[in-house]
Order: structure tokens, then sequence, then C-alpha cells
């Protein structure tokens, strides 16, 4: 079965059964690798992306729900020269150990800094709930998070 | 190579790996290409080694060519464990290093006719004083470097340091941040299968009957594959050898085959059978009657690596050739015992490491790597991607040991203990693959021709396992440290970060608080009273200062700090933390102090993510972690039956490093887990009056202490 989605700014026909998770869609089909499997219950957040703006866990979501729906990838967000804010607060904190859940945490951060552009700490941590790391890298991805909130990124 | 060379002992890994080239190129093309034989397990190792590296070289840090482990091509440095990457791999680079600088130099002197004392570098550059120069790229060719170390080179000294030291940027995390594809679990390969494993509901069951006729023709899907208990899917795209999974899982029949403790509580290992060492005796007879004395008994339950990203690898046959991605800790020891599980020559298998998520120590990385080449196998010609479902990951992991740690003390009439004795229960720490006598890859145990596991066992001392730490670093006339080690264990236990560290530690921190208390002296001094080394006593210092400690302070119902130290199995990095606890309905860590003695820096904030991070975990381990089982299985399967700390929770950590650029450089990144586990412990008392002496200190431990 043939379905269409835009992605990053692009449209893609995906032949894939519309209960497949939109994970495996974004990994397997399109090549976008940075979100990642964690858990697959949505409890995790390491496969977070945004459709409408909206910070979604996309091993909860059937791809045929996002059709026609704008998706943005952690690969969508910045480019090697240009990255993104808060790409670049990430490494300028040097805010990752392992990294695994970090593209999901960019996404979520994203998300709400789009809407909340001047989010508060504790916003920001209410916006990473769904997010886990297990590094234990959180003060710093807060650290770089908050910069970018406060216009100092 | 002179007799005399070949003697004497090489530092670090060169030990074992002399050849110079097997660590290091010097390419025409301006680079230095550099093969590590320790793997990047998130802890940043591999800019720590770059940094050595460019150092000693004299070369910029941007001309570094880092090659990812490989049984093909790096040297053999074991396991990437127990923080030793920096002693074993970056003191061999170090050296290989600074001989291959001599090397060049030597060369740099003849080609310009000068002598080596009139040469200097700058980022590969040889430059004559009298002028004159030449780069290590014109300078370089494959003869220079095929020969074996000496050792003889000496390496920089920390005055003429201009790299070590210093905050540079990990390698790693811009591609991190960018969402490349660095992890195993990313490789994509053409014509690459999915599978998923099916594994039993519990440990002791095993596969009576399954009729897969439905599966096999379920949409994908390419072959089912059974060998024994081992049961498999392959399939054309992911999500359909999930759903072919699920569907085999519903039809197999598995049979009992025995069955797990009913209760999760680890004090099941009181009662079991034993094998008791006395570790460390110290002291005639008993100490003098009428001494104040106390007894108290601690403990940890089992506790998950709980990766981030369930374990991934890649496999491949062809014409009987393995190729293997992995994201094991060790990749010759795993070649090892695959080797003995497939039976094929070790030759006939290359290991090639990629990072996975962050591992803490032997999660389910081996494991999915056998399931992988055991499916290779089973198809031949495509590579094969197995991913271990979250649940698989759960239940299938090899825990950190639960343990019971019991404490005994004689204090004198000068409030100095007079006599320690610490008895400590505990599975044996070490099932990693490479062990003697067995293979030690779950799916091997699962076969028709089921393959034994070697015998679970620990580390030798002094680092120990079970036993890490256990021998108090603090000065007693009298103590007695017995390890009653339970060797057959009804979950499977491995390394889990720090080992007993964590526990003993707890045990022996919790309990100098619980000391100085019936003598009333404050926790920092009455620690002082009995700590003759000198940087053990810098740590304690530092950190009472950071956090602007008072002497006896008290807390209040609702918060108060507590104290813990160590050094990493007396042989490591010193670490004191203290944390500021908040009780409501939970415990809240709210913030957390660490002074950090790792002798020289190489780099600061390396280390610091590491101190950060390992404090986050054990504030983690400690507040929240239990793996749940009852006699019909294990019952922790994901995150919600897990939790782990989140944002929310997470308090703001100060560190402070003390640098002896002069003292050789050690790990860092298990010296938190005993003493933050210990801190919040201590915190706790001194919040609430309550001692809290059982892991994890949940809302339901909370309850049940203030009410009793």
């Amino acid at each position: 079965m043939s379905l269409v989605l835009h992605v990053n700014g692009e449209s893609h026909d995906v032949a894939a059964e519309p209960e497949t998770p939109l994970l495996y869609v974004l990994r397997n089909d399109l090549k976008l690798k940075g979100a990642r499997y964690g858990c697959g219950l949505g409890q995790c957040g390491a496969c977070t992306v945004i459709v409408d703006g909206k910070a979604v866990q996309s091993c909860d979501v059937p791809v045929s729900a996002v059709v026609g729906r704008s998706i943005t990838t952690i690969e969508g967000i910045g480019t090697s020269d240009r990255l993104h804010p808060l790409q670049r607060a990430f490494i300028r904190e040097q805010a990752a150990q392992c990294g695994y859940c970090v593209s999901g945490i960019i996404m979520s951060a994203k998300a709400l800094l789009d809407a909340n552009p001047k989010a508060t700490d504790g916003e920001i941590r209410t916006a990473l709930s769904g997010n886990l790391c297990r590094c234990g890298t959180h003060t710093r991805m807060l650290k770089a998070i908050r910069s970018v909130a406060s216009g100092a990124e | 190579m002179s007799a005399a060379a070949a003697a004497r002992k090489l530092p670090g890994s060169l030990e074992t790996n002399r050849a110079l080239d097997l660590w290091l190129s010097i390419n025409a093309d301006g680079t230095v290409t550099v093969r590590p034989g320790k793997v990047e397990i998130g802890q940043g190792i591999l800019t720590a080694l770059v940094q050595i590296v460019a150092e000693e070289l004299d070369v910029a840090i941007e001309r570094i060519r880092l090659v990812a482990a490989a049984t093909t091509l790096s040297p053999n440095e074991g396991i990437t464990s127990g923080s030793r990457s920096i002693q074993e791999s970056g003191i061999a680079l170090r050296f290989a290093a600074a001989e291959v600088r001599e090397l060049l130099i030597s060369r740099a002197a003849e080609k310009l006719g000068v002598s080596v004392e009139q040469l200097s570098v700058t980022d590969g550059v040889v430059s004559a004083r009298t002028g004159g120069s030449v780069t290590y790229w014109e300078l370089a060719d494959d003869a220079l470097l095929r020969r074996n170390a000496t050792g003889e080179a000496l390496p920089k000294t920390a005055a003429e340091y201009s790299l070590i030291g210093r905050a540079i940027e990990r390698v790693d995390i811009p591609f991190k941040v960018k969402g490349d594809p660095v992890y195993v679990h990313d490789l994509d390969l053409p014509g690459m299968l999915h599978a998923r494993v099916v594994r039993p509901a519990a440990p002791a069951m095993r596969l009576a009957d399954v009729d897969w006729a439905e599966v096999q023709k379920m949409p994908g899907v390419v072959k089912v594959v059974r060998d024994g208990s081992f049961l498999c899917v392959v399939a054309d795209r992911e999500e359909q050898a999930i759903r072919a999974s699920r569907r085999l899982s519903r039809l197999a029949q598995w049979q009992r085959a025995g069955a797990l403790p009913a209760s999760a509580d680890p004090r099941y290992l009181l009662e079991s059978q034993t094998e008791d060492e006395v570790i460390s005796a110290k002291g005639e007879g008993a100490p003098a009657n009428g001494l104040r004395t106390l007894s108290a008994e601690y403990s940890r339950p089992h506790i998950a690596h709980a990766s981030l990203g369930p374990s991934c690898a890649v496999a491949e046959c062809r014409d009987g050739r393995y190729t293997l991605w992995t994201h094991s800790q060790g990749i010759f020891p795993l070649r090892a015992d695959l080797a003995v599980a497939l039976d094929v020559p070790e030759a006939d298998i290359a290991v090639l490491h990629m990072e996975g998520a962050g591992c803490y120590g032997h999660n389910g990385a081996d494991d999915v790597a056998c399931d992988a080449m055991l499916l290779a196998r089973a198809v031949p010609g495509r590579p094969i991607r197995v991913q271990w479902m979250r649940e698989d990951e759960f239940a299938w992991e090899p825990y950190g040991s639960p343990m019971v740690v019991r404490m005994q003390a004689a204090l004198d009439a000068q409030g100095r203990i007079a006599s320690w004795t610490h008895d400590l229960w505990s599975h044996g720490h070490s099932t990693r693959p490479g062990g003697k006598g067995g293979v030690n890859l779950l799916a091997a145990w699962h076969l028709a021709q089921p393959l034994k596991a070697a015998r679970p066992g620990n580390p030798p001392l002094p680092a120990g396992g079970s036993h890490r730490n256990a021998i108090p670093l603090y000065e007693f006339p009298r103590q007695r440290v017995t390890n009653h080690l339970v060797r057959e264990a009804p979950l499977r236990s491995s390394a889990l970060r720090s080992l007993g560290a964590h526990a003993n530690v707890f045990a022996i921190e919790s309990f100098m608080d619980e000391l100085a208390l019936i003598v009333d002296a404050d926790p920092v001094e009455f620690r002082l009273r009995h700590l003759k080394d000198t940087r053990a006593r810098a740590v304690i210092e530092k950190v009472a200062q950071m956090a602007a400690w008072r002497p006896k302070e008290q807390g209040d119902a609702e918060h108060g700090r507590g104290l813990g130290f160590a050094r990493y199995k007396n042989l490591g990095c010193y670490i004191a933390v203290i944390v500021e606890v908040s009780i409501a309905e939970s415990v809240r860590v709210e913030r957390a102090w660490s002074a950090v003695d790792v002798g020289q820096v190489i780099n600061p904030d390396g280390v610091i993510n590491q101190i950060e991070g390992g404090i986050v975990q054990t504030i983690s381990w400690t507040l929240k972690e239990r793996v749940g089982y009852d006699s019909e299985g294990v019952t922790t399967l994901n995150w919600h039956d897990y939790p782990i700390l989140t944002f929310n929770e997470v308090p703001d950590i100060d560190v402070v490093l003390i640098d002896r650029p002069e003292l050789p450089p050690l790990g860092a990144g298990e010296g938190t887990q005993g003493p933050t586990a210990a801190a919040i412990g201590n915190a706790c008392y001194n919040a609430m009056k309550v001692r809290l002496r059982d892991m994890p200190f949940t809302r339901e431990r909370l309850i049940s202490a203030l009410v009793a």
C-alpha cells in the first residue's frame, strides 16, 4: 500500500501497511535514523519527532495517522553548516554521553520553544517529562535548552 | 629487539600489544590514524585518547582519525570496563605516541643533518633551530612503525602539556546532535533482513512445541528459525518481524523446568548456600569488654542496566565466514565465545564495534550478537539485523546482583572505632563472555545441544567484584571482612557499573554515620579521625567546604544533608559527595556537591560529565530502581514497571576536580555510585532521624520507616 508523507519539507511515497509505526517508516524506508527505538510504547521519547508542531512519539503512531501532515525529524532542523540553535547549544554544553536519547530530547525541546520561545525551567522540565535519559546528562541538557530559551544562544 | 626490551614490562595495554603500527599510523595525507582497542560506550573515552595522542605527537586534534575497534585490526584490550580505559589504553597510547614521535624526530635529524636537540615540533612540522624543516607526513613510511614498542621513549612531563588537562569538546557529540546514524542500531546494509527473538516467559522455561505454519505465511516472513528453545523469526521489514514474533510467541508452548524465589527480597541470599572467604583480617583477639557496639544490615535489590536503546546487532554469513557488527564491550572475548557457540574458528569471525546506547556494564549486547550470528548461519548471504524489544532487554539482560551487607563495630572510650566487621552476601558480579569452562551467551544455553555457562564469579581482589570496596579505606585496629559468595543465581547477574562497590560503600558509609551519631561526632570529622590517606582527606574536606557543611548540622523533618566517600576499588579515583534531600511524599535529592581526585585530569569536562551522570544515575538506583519478579518470571518489562529519575527530579550538581598533574590519571566512570547512595541515606537520616538501610528508598519504604 502506498502512502504519501510530508517529511522535512519533502513528499515521499511510502509502501507500508497503514498500521506500521511511523518510526519504522522513518528509519527503514526514508533512512532517517535520528529517531530511535527505545521502547515501542511511547514511554521513553527516544523516537520523538514533530508532527504539525507537536512533539509526537513516532513508535506509537501508525503511519496512516500522519498522512498529509507535516512531519519534522532531527535531520530536518539544521544542516552541518547551519545547525539549529538547540543543536549548537547541546554541543556547547557537551550535553550528551551516549547520545541515544539526544535527538528525541532536542525535538521535544524544539516543539516547546517553537510554541513558547521564552519557556521557563519548569516548563522545559515538564515538556521533557516524556523523555528519558539513562546516562544522567539531564542538567547539561536543561542548561543548553535554557540558553536557547533565554536568547543567549 | 634486544632481550632487555623484550623483558621490560610495558605500560598499560602496550604490554600485551607491542607492535607500534597496531596502535598508530602516520599518513602521507597529513593525518594520524589511531586504533584503540577500547570502545566508546558513551563515556567519552575516545576523545580523551585523541587528546593523549595529539599531545604526545604534537599534532592538532583535527588530524587524528579514530578507527573503531575491530578484531581484524585493533589491539586486543579485552573488555572496556572497570574505569580502566585511561590506565590501560590511554597509557599505552601515550607511550606509543611518545615513541613514534622519537622515531620521527630522529629520522628528521638525519634528513636535516642536525642533532635531535636542535629540533622542535609544531603540528607535525619538525623544524631545526638553524633553519630547515620537514613534516611527519614526509618522514613516515610503513617501515618506520613496523617495530615493537620499547617503552623507553619518555612521554612529556606535566609542565610540557598544552592539550592534556583542557576541556576539549567531545569528537562524537556533533554527530549525535544531528541524528547521524552512529549506532549499530542505525546500520542499514543492502539486502538486510530484520529479525526478532521469541524468548520464554521465564528463565527456566523450555520450548515444548510450536507450530509455526501460519507464521510462515505472514507477510514478509522469510524464515522461522528454531534450535531447541531458541526461537526467532526473520522478515523483510522490521514491523513484519515484530508482528510475526508476537504471533509466534502466542503459539509457542513452554514447559517449566524450575522456579524463581517467590519474593524479590534480596534476603534470600542469607538462606542460600555460600562460599565464604575472609578477605581482610587485622588485629588479634576480641576488643575489650564494655565497649559500645552497633550492628546493622543493609541491602540492595536486583538492578537493571536499563540501556535506553535495547540491544541490537547485525551479522552476515558469506561462504562460511562471518561479519558481526556489535556494541559489545569486549569484541575479542565475545568472538572467543561465539566461536565455541557456532563451532567455527575464531579466524572466520570478524567482529566490528559500533556504538550502542550507554550500557553501564554487561547488558544484552553480547547476547543479541549471538542471536544475530545464529540467524546469519540460518539465513546465509544476507545481513540480519536483530533488535531486542524493550521487554527482551528488561527480562533477559544480566542484572546487577542483589546484595546484603551486615556491619558490626565497637567504639572505644575516645570515640574511635576499635573493631569492625563487614559481611557481604552476593552473587558473582561477572558472567561476561570470555569466562573459563563455558560460554556466556544466552542463546547458546537454549540450543537443542545446549552449551554450559562458565562458572559465575568475581574479578579478583584488589579490584574485586562483589567484594569491591568491601575492605575499608579507614584505619581500624581490628577488622574482619568476609565475602559470602552465592554462586548459584536464580536470575543471571553480571557486571553493573561499580559492581559490589555500590552496596559495600553504601553500607560502610551509612554505618560510619550511625557510629558517629553514637559518639556525638560530626560525620566529616568522624571520617577524618579514621583516615590517614591525604588524598582521601582532601576530597572530604573539599566537599564539606563546597557545601558549606556545618559541623554536626541537623536537618529538619523536611530537609537534610548527608555525606558519602570512597576511593573506587581502593586504588582508583577518590570521590566525596554531599547531597541535600527533601522529604515529602517521597525522597527527593535537591542538590549535590562532589569533590573528585582522579590524579592527572586528561579532559576536565569529560570527568565532570561522568561524575554528574554517575550521581544522577545513582540517585535513580537508590530511590527508585528494583527489578521485580515472582515465581512465574520477571515482572519488570517496561519503563512503567521500572521508573527511573526524570527531568523533573534531577538536582543541580556542583563538581570540583582536585587536579594532580604529577600523578597517574585514573578512571572516573564508576566512582560516584557508592558515595552517592550513602550520602542519600545519611541525608534522609539527617532530616527524619530514621535510617533507611534497604534500597531503593521508595515511597512505601519511606512510609513504613516513618511509622515503625
